[in-house]
């Protein structure tokens, strides 16, 4: 239900506020499921920092959706489809939490019997991401480093179009943008 | 929003806890869920709380800018490095084991050393997103509002 009203919704404020509870209700859902890293992570993440982001940008645009006339049926058809088949295939998934199932019988079963020999520690998400497949992780933390690079180059630039609501005949010279970017660093 | 003395004294009870229950996430990552990632985010949001009820130049004045460049380049080095002292030790990159001479509590320390420069980064790196993306309105009614003064 909050999905389809953050879909509906055409004030970008309240469908930022909507997403972070979307995102909180699936932390409450993989904290049922016994998920407590995934919940604790959706909940940093989904309901936090990328709600303040969205907020932090909605600074530089509209609140306001562009209204888009008609619908997109090949749109809804294609989603249509795609959710059918989901939903027909999650019928032949193996019942919640049987012994038997693959996700149970791989690497899975090693690392249960081999964290507390190996390391000593009880929390196995925590044994695996950091070491077992540490690698992985290493490569995300350079992912997240590469995000701010990639960010702090994009938003130095000089801005070419106005912010919306200002009327002005043309863009910022780059003198002022300049001038105004020194004095932010130096105060 | 600095004017309002609720959000000030809700804040100043929060911050401190917030900022804690980060570092807890940090390092008791091992026993409970957690870890660096949601730990630094934990961390991060603290931080942007701050700078929502008292403003950015007093979060820039704790933590400045440059300081979060720093940080965010070092903690996906000690990441890195951990696993080259492991490769000088003679194992293999990143693995633990050879860090100290009980492999057990070798790799236990492998584990919290890397959590931390995750943690690090990712605290830095929020708060940086956050920040440029601040500064960013800052830069634009600076630069308009000068573009309309004559001078």
């Amino acid at each position: 239900m909050v999905a389809v009203a953050v879909v509906r919704v055409r004030d970008l404020f309240a469908a930022a506020m909507l997403f972070a509870i979307y995102s909180l209700l699936s932390a409450g859902l993989f904290t049922v499921l016994d998920a407590g890293d995934v919940a604790l992570t959706e909940a940093a993440v989904g309901a936090g920092l990328s709600t303040i982001l969205v907020l932090a940008v909605l600074t530089l645009a509209r609140r306001h959706e562009h209204p888009t006339g008609g619908h997109n049926w090949l749109a809804l058809a294609v989603v249509l489809v795609t959710g059918a088949m989901l939903g027909y295939a999650a019928m032949d998934l193996p019942e919640f939490g049987a012994p038997d199932n693959p996700a149970q019988l791989h690497v899975g079963a090693h690392y249960v019997a081999n964290t507390g020999p190996d390391m000593g520690i009880p929390n196995m998400v925590a044994a695996v991401l950091a070491s077992y497949r540490s690698i992985d992780t290493m490569g995300e933390a350079f992912v997240i480093f590469a995000a701010a690079l990639a960010v702090f180059s994009l938003l130095s630039v000089r801005p070419h179009r106005d912010l919306p609501g200002v009327r002005r005949r043309r863009p910022i010279s780059r003198r002022r943008w300049r001038k105004s970017s020194t004095d932010r660093k130096s105060s | 929003m600095r004017n309002n003395g609720i959000l000030r004294i809700l804040a100043r009870f929060l911050i401190p806890l917030i900022l804690l229950v980060g570092l807890y996430i940090q390092f008791h990552g091992e026993y409970s869920p957690g870890g660096g990632f949601q730990a630094g985010l934990v961390f991060s949001a603290g931080w942007i709380l701050f700078v929502l009820i008292y403003g950015l130049e007093r979060g820039l004045r704790a933590i400045p800018l440059k300081v979060m460049y720093a940080l965010s380049a070092a903690g996906v080095l000690i990441y890195a490095l951990t696993g080259l002292v492991g490769v000088l030790l003679g194992g293999r990159f990143l693995e633990f084991s050879d860090l100290l001479t009980n492999p057990q509590s070798a790799q236990q320390a492998g584990i919290i050393i890397v959590e931390f420069g995750v943690g690090l980064t990712v605290a830095t790196v929020a708060m940086l997103l956050f920040t440029l993306f601040a500064r960013r309105r800052r830069q634009w009614d600076d630069a308009l509002s000068d573009e309309d003064d004559p001078t």
